[in-house]
């Protein structure tokens, strides 16, 4: 039987490095890795490149790495309800890119299925444009997106069994799944682990084939 | 007129142009009170960016709450029987694939070719546009629910938006609490004002030209 190694959260955290792409789940905090991100804080590693959907709150969930000053760039959709992301951005310490956020989640897709990018019109007339090149298609104009991939992945998962089959619980899925499939070294932080077998097969929306550890907290 | 009886007044308008049996998103902050002003039997879902269908209208208490269940502004939400869940790739495809049929949301700009800014204040305010862009160009009808003007009593509607843009030529409504105007191919239609305004007064209080419509209307009834 195929079996994922189950590690702590202070063992997960020394395997991400500075300079590391690093992609974290969760939207508001709703459905992020916590656990880990406590541990990333207090280890200290730094020098993160960071790829969320938004900065959370400052003292709750990915906020937490910008304020203790762990990320060098952040690539995000929203970043409004996180006032530090928006301080640290304006005196230059941290490089923010701002990405709309389906164009965000579908380039991570992109990333995850080995496709050379996706066209939409998203952006289109804006100054997410710049910079881009245009593709036109019977007659319509998009621009081209290119995939998104990461060192690390850190996500959560409702319910995770033992080969790392993952469940995510309702509006807790956002970017889980697909940063999952993105990423060169997956870390799930499992709200509940059960044995193989304990869950229905047909409930998981994430094969275990995408996990590398399995973080039990 | 204070604050909330004006928003009250502008989602209560924005309510009536929903239409039975479609799909809803609501952006953060006034926007979301037209769900208040929409009845069961108007068979209306509303759809939240971060992954789900069915955001109920109940308030959430200890009763009824479930941290797994929060709308885009991370927020506990209540939700509706049929209610479903998704990642956000999937969210964004219905959002991008058109299957999105209103969206409600808020602007600093807005001008007569339907051009919207309301994601970023080069130097001042820098939020990001989050899923706004996206349904912006995805829905079917994109409606803004703003005050007429800004808080210093400058004009949002313009001809042209002098803010970076969330989306080019996308905006087919605007409700204020002054004025309904329509985005038409020959720019701006006045359909209704208020009943405690004037169309000069309107006129006035927008930086874009307007034309106004034969029949015009009035609308926001003082309760």
């Amino acid at each position: 039987m195929q079996l994922k190694p189950i590690i702590s959260p202070e063992q997960a955290v020394e395997k991400i490095k500075p300079n590391d792409r690093v992609m974290i789940g969760g939207f508001m905090a709703t459905g992020s890795p916590l656990n880990v991100i406590n541990h990333l804080v207090d280890l200290g590693t730094g020098e993160l490149n960071i790829i969320c959907t938004d900065t959370g709150y400052a003292d709750k969930g990915i906020g937490q790495l910008i304020s203790s000053k762990q990320a060098k760039s952040v690539k995000a959709s929203h970043i409004g309800l996180n006032p530090e992301t928006g301080r640290q951005m304006n005196t230059g310490e941290l490089e923010v890119e701002l990405i709309p956020q389906g164009t965000l989640a579908e380039r991570i897709r992109c990333g995850g299925a080995g496709m050379g990018g996706f066209l939409t019109k998203t952006g289109l007339g804006t100054m997410v444009e710049e910079g881009k090149q245009k593709v036109t298609v019977e007659g319509e104009e998009y621009l081209l997106e290119l995939p998104l991939t990461a060192d690390v992945a850190l996500v959560k998962a409702s319910i995770v069994d033992k080969a790392g089959n993952c469940i995510f619980n309702k509006t807790t899925k956002n970017f889980n799944p697909l940063m999952a499939t993105a990423a060169q070294l997956v870390i799930v932080e499992a709200e509940q682990v059960v044995e193989v077998g304990d869950v229905e097969a047909d409930r998981f929306t994430l094969p275990g084939t995408f996990v590398d550890f399995i973080v039990a907290v | 007129m204070d604050k909330q009886a004006l928003r009250n007044r502008i989602v209560k308008r924005v309510a009536e142009e929903l239409k039975p049996g479609s799909l809803v998103n609501l952006g953060i902050g006034m926007p979301t009170l037209v769900a208040n002003h929409v009845s069961d039997d108007m068979g209306i879902l509303f759809q939240s960016e971060n992954g789900m269908i069915g955001i109920g209208r109940d308030a959430v208490t200890d009763d009824n709450l479930d941290v797994d269940i929060t709308n885009a502004g991370g927020q506990p939400v209540s939700t509706v029987p049929e209610v479903s869940y998704f990642d956000s790739s999937l969210s964004f495809a219905i959002i991008r694939g058109g299957h999105v049929d209103s969206t409600v949301l808020g602007a600093l700009e807005v001008d007569a070719e339907g051009n919207l800014a309301n994601w970023i204040i080069p130097g001042k305010m820098v939020p990001g546009m989050g899923g706004a862009m996206d349904l912006v160009t995805g829905a079917k009808q994109v409606i803004i629910a703003m005050e007429h003007c800004n808080k210093n009593g400058e004009p949002k509607i313009l001809q042209r938006c002098n803010l970076p843009l969330t989306a080019k030529g996308q905006v087919n409504l605007i409700v204020t609490e002054m004025a309904v105007i329509e985005v038409t191919e020959n720019g701006l239609l006045l359909t209704e004002i208020a009943v405690d305004t004037t169309v000069e007064q309107v006129i006035k209080a927008t930086g874009a030209e307007l034309k106004i419509a034969s029949d015009l209307k009035t609308f926001g009834e003082i309760e």
